[in-house]
Formats: structure tokens, C-alpha cells, sequence
């Protein structure tokens, strides 16, 4: 499962260090830390956020693990796929493999294909399908959506992706 | 009074919009200073000349019933190389391979310091620096507003009421016979050959729709603005261009579902120039239907500023043009 989890750090040097171990040590996969240092807690503390991979069995001995080496943690849990996203795709869609299509898109890590609507009106004739896809941010979104713009693209695809309605 | 004496070459649709406006409008023209005497209309056929002032509504009418505007043997060329005027209105056919007739028309107008009006995208689209600068060179003014979405303000939009802005980017829809079509196929659930069938019959789309439906219309729209408002040098082979052929109705209907429309959408910023098909949510400013163009410009102060307006059409397209020639002289 993907873990985000907010810790607090004493201001003492090799504390961020004594976070990270139990994650490696536990074969967890970090993928993202965002230290604060510029921001103290009203205790004193360094706020970090952390972003990793981990067996689920293995969340509660992380967490008891930091607690025990004196890392506060405030808050744990699955990350959530906060960006929702759609896109269109024209073509022999099933003959070129769907199940390989939505694989690529879900083994990023970062963004999985959630749904997908299919209308094939007849056999000889392209279908048209809708694709939902979850990411974990904007711009895990966008390198998704562009992910699959190249595999359409091999696969002769047309892609139709959604304009960029953040800037209205 | 200002006089300004003005050639109409191509006598088409846009140059007969030209005619009618001006006619119409003399009285408001003349009660803010300009008079504008039309010495000369030429179409592939001839030109009618007249130093004192052509005719326009007998010219309208001879175009109309005899399929030419006059009988001398004179090419548009000649009229803007050989008739003293200050002010060509170039209207003559788009031709996005060679820049066609207008390329020689316009730097021959300039050669003589000449000022142009233009709505003939092929010059623009191929040559847009050499004509800007050959314009400079003689101190012509040189103006192509309904070079881009007809009666939608937009270049003079971005170049004057915007004026201090930096402009971000600039995304729409450029094309009112895609927009059309597209809006018809959700509308109906019918498939893009039905409704290129239909607009052909309504006289929306061309017999040889190819220019419109593959997307080069709006290409050549957006390398214009790529050119005048972004300061590149780009000419329609750089811009990324997907066209409507291949959208199938299921597709809509499944966008629809989603709340989104179809729609074709031109996109022009920095480093970047794409003509495709993209997604709109339903409600969205640039959602709009029919033949209807739209602009959403992004610019650094105001924000975003979209527009919508007729992208085609005669008279709307010659409002374009008399925009242009109001604020030269004015
Ligand atoms: N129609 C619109 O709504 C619209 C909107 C925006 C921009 N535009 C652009 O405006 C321009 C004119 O469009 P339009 O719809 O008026 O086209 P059109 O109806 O085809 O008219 C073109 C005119 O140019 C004349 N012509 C052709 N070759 C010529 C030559 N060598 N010398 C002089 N005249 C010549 C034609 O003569 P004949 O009459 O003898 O054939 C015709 O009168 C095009 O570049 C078009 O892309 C049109």
C-alpha cells in the first residue's frame, strides 16, 4: 500500500536519517519526502511529510519503530489519489491490446486506470473508449496523460485528452 | 474629411461583405473623417476603375448577374502596381502551399507603399515575417484581424485593449465547420460522414472539406497568432495537427456521459503550436456549439479573457476588415 504520513523531527542533526531507516530496513519503497525546515511546530519540531510503499502488515511496526527512536507521528495513512482525470481513445483499441495499455498507465505507481467505457458499434469499425484515471497529483496526472499519449500513438490511437481548465 | 482611396481585390464572399459595409456605413464613416473611395475592384476575371470612385452597388449587381466586376483587362496585380490608392483590401483565395495570389499581391502593395487589409490567411500563414517587415521597410500599415476567427476580435483585442499584458497563452476554437460538425454529431448521435453530408448542404463546409476538417484552417489561424502576437517564426508545417475525420459518435456520447463536449481546440504558447481534438467540460467558456469561434486568452495581468463570436460569413468577416481600415486612418 502507498502511506503518506506527517512526522515531527527534533532540530538535532541525523534525526531525518533515523526516520528513513525503518522504511529501507522493513523493504519499504520511499517515494517522496518534503522536509520543512523553514516551519517549526509550536514543540519545536520539524514537520516532514513522507510518501512511501510498504506491505501493509509492516505500517504499525514502522510507526512504533519511529515512536520508539523518539520520531513523533501525527498523522498516517493511505495515500489518496487526489487528482481525477479522463481521456478519450479512437481506434482497434482492443486489438492492440488493451490489458498492455491500462499496464503501463497502473505500473507507474503513481496513477491507475480506474474505469473504463467501452462502445465497439461493429467489429470491422474503430471502437471508442473513456478512460478514468487516478493520480496522486497534477503532475503525475500529466505524465500519465502523456504516457499515454505515446503508447497510443504506437499503437495509431487518437487520443483525445481533456484542455487544461486549471488556468480559467 | 480624410479621403483614402481604397482597391478591393477578389470579389468573393468577404469582398462583396466589404462592398455592401461600405456602402452602408458611408454615412458613419464620413461622420467620423473618412471617406473612403473605392478606385478600383478586381476579380479573376477583370477589374472595373474608376479614379472619381467606382460604383460599388453597380458593381454588386454586374458581379451578380454577368459573374464579373467590370471589363477591363486588368489583374489584381496590375491594379495594385499600376492605380495610384493608398489602401489595398485583399480578399482573394486562400492557398496555404504557395501563398497564392496574395503573396504577390501584398508585397507589391508594400513595394509601393501601399497600405493592406487583408482576410486571406495564405500569405500570413507561409511569409508573415517577410510581409511584416517589407510592410515596415515602406511604412505601410499593414492588417489581418479577420485573418483569425471572422468578427471575433482578437489580434487588435491582444495588440490594443490588452496592450501591456504579456500573453501566456491563447487556446479556442478557430474553425466554425468543425465546431459544427462536432456539435451536430453529439447532438444527433450521428456519424461524422452524416454530418459533413449536412454541411456541405447547409453551405457550412466546402465541397473539398480537407482544409477545414483536417484541422489546416485552424492551423493556419494559430501560426498567425504564433507570428503577430508571439513574436515567432512559424509557418503552418510547425504547428502538431490532429483533425474531426476519425471521432466517432460513441466517443461523444461517452464524453458526454463524463460531462464533457468534443470540441477542436487550437493551443498556442510559448514553444508549443497543436490544432486536435480535446475535451471540454460541459458549462466551460470555450464550450460553445454550432458555428460559433472562441478565444480564451491568458495573459499575465488581466487574467484570462475569452471571447466568442462569428468565425465566417460576409458581412462579419468584413466587419473585421473595416475594424482594420477604421483604426489605420482614423
Ligand atoms: N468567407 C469567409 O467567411 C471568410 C472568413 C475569413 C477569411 N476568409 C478569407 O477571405 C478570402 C476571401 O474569401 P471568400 O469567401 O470571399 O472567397 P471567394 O468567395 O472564393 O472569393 C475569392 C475572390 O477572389 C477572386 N480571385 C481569385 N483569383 C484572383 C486573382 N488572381 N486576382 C483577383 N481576384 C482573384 C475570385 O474571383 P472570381 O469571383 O472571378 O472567381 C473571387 O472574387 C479567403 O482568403 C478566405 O480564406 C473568408
Amino acid at each position: 500500500m502507498r502511506v503518506s504520513m506527517d512526522i515531527e523531527l527534533k532540530d538535532i542533526p541525523g534525526q531525518l536519517l533515523l526516520a528513513l531507516n525503518p522504511i529501507s530496513e522493513l523493504k519499504g519503497n520511499l517515494i517522496s519526502v518534503v522536509h520543512h525546515h523553514e516551519k517549526r511546530t509550536p514543540r519545536g519540531t520539524i514537520p516532514v511529510q513522507l510518501v512511501f510503499e510498504i506491505d501493509h502488515e509492516k505500517l504499525n511496526t514502522i510507526i512504533s519503530r519511529f515512536e520508539d527512536s523518539g520520531v513523533g507521528v501525527v498523522r498516517a495513512g493511505e495515500e489518496r489519489f487526489l487528482e481525477h482525470g479522463a481521456i478519450i481513445m479512437i481506434g482497434h483499441i482492443i486489438h492492440t491490446d488493451i490489458q498492455d495499455t491500462i499496464d503501463k498507465i497502473d505500473s507507474t505507481g503513481f496513477a491507475e486506470v480506474i474505469d473504463l467505457s467501452l462502445s465497439m458499434p461493429r467489429i470491422e469499425k474503430p471502437s471508442s473508449a473513456l478512460l478514468k484515471i487516478d493520480a496522486v497529483g497534477k503532475k503525475e496526472m500529466n505524465d500519465a496523460m502523456s504516457l499515454l499519449k505515446t503508447v497510443a500513438k504506437e499503437k495509431d490511437l487518437l487520443v483525445i485528452e481533456p484542455i487544461d481548465t486549471e488556468l480559467m | 474629411m480624410k479621403t483614402i482611396r481604397a482597391s478591393i481585390i477578389g470579389f468573393g464572399a468577404v469582398g462583396q461583405g466589404v462592398a455592401e459595409v461600405l456602402l452602408q456605413k458611408d454615412e458613419n464613416l464620413k461622420n467620423i473623417g473618412l471617406d473612403i473611395k473605392v478606385v478600383a475592384v478586381a476579380d479573376s476575371k477583370g477589374a472595373a476603375i474608376d479614379p472619381n470612385g467606382v460604383d460599388l452597388s453597380k458593381v454588386l449587381i454586374k458581379k451578380r448577374t454577368e459573374g464579373t466586376v467590370g471589363s477591363e483587362k486588368l489583374t489584381g496585380l496590375e491594379v495594385i502596381t499600376n492605380i495610384d490608392h493608398e489602401l489595398v483590401i485583399e480578399t482573394t483565395p486562400t492557398d496555404i502551399d504557395t501563398g497564392g495570389v496574395g503573396l504577390p499581391n501584398m508585397l507589391a502593395a508594400f513595394e509601393h507603399g501601399r497600405d493592406v487589409v487583408t482576410s486571406n490567411k495564405g500569405p500570413l500563414a507561409l511569409k508573415y515575417r517577410e510581409l511584416a517587415e517589407i510592410a515596415k521597410e515602406n511604412g505601410s500599415n499593414f492588417k489581418f484581424e479577420a485573418t483569425v476567427g471572422g468578427a471575433m476580435p482578437i489580434i487588435n483585442l491582444i495588440r490594443d485593449v490588452l496592450a501591456g499584458n504579456d500573453i501566456i497563452s491563447i487556446e479556442g476554437i478557430l474553425n466554425g465547420t468543425c465546431n459544427y460538425i462536432l456539435t451536430r454529431m453529439m447532438e444527433e448521435q450521428a456519424s461524422y460522414e452524416q454530418m459533413l453530408a449536412e454541411s456541405q448542404e447547409l453551405g457550412i463546409a466546402e465541397t473539398d472539406p480537407t482544409y477545414d476538417v483536417e484541422g489546416i484552417d485552424a492551423a493556419c489561424k494559430l501560426v498567425i497568432l504564433a507570428n503577430s502576437i508571439f513574436d515567432m517564426d512559424a509557418t503552418y508545417k510547425n504547428v502538431d495537427v490532429t483533425g474531426i475525420t476519425k471521432i466517432t459518435p460513441e466517443s461523444l456520447m461517452l464524453a458526454q456521459d463524463d460531462g464533457f463536449v468534443v470540441k477542436l481546440i487550437g493551443e498556442v504558447k510559448k514553444d508549443l503550436i497543436r490544432v486536435g481534438p480535446r475535451l471540454v467540460p460541459v458549462g466551460h467558456p470555450l464550450a460553445v456549439g454550432g458555428t460559433l469561434n472562441v478565444a480564451s486568452v491568458q495573459t499575465d495581468l488581466a487574467g484570462t479573457v475569452t471571447i466568442t463570436g462569428r468565425g465566417a460569413g460576409s458581412i462579419e468577416t468584413a466587419s473585421a476588415i473595416i475594424s482594420d481600415v477604421i483604426s489605420i486612418y482614423r
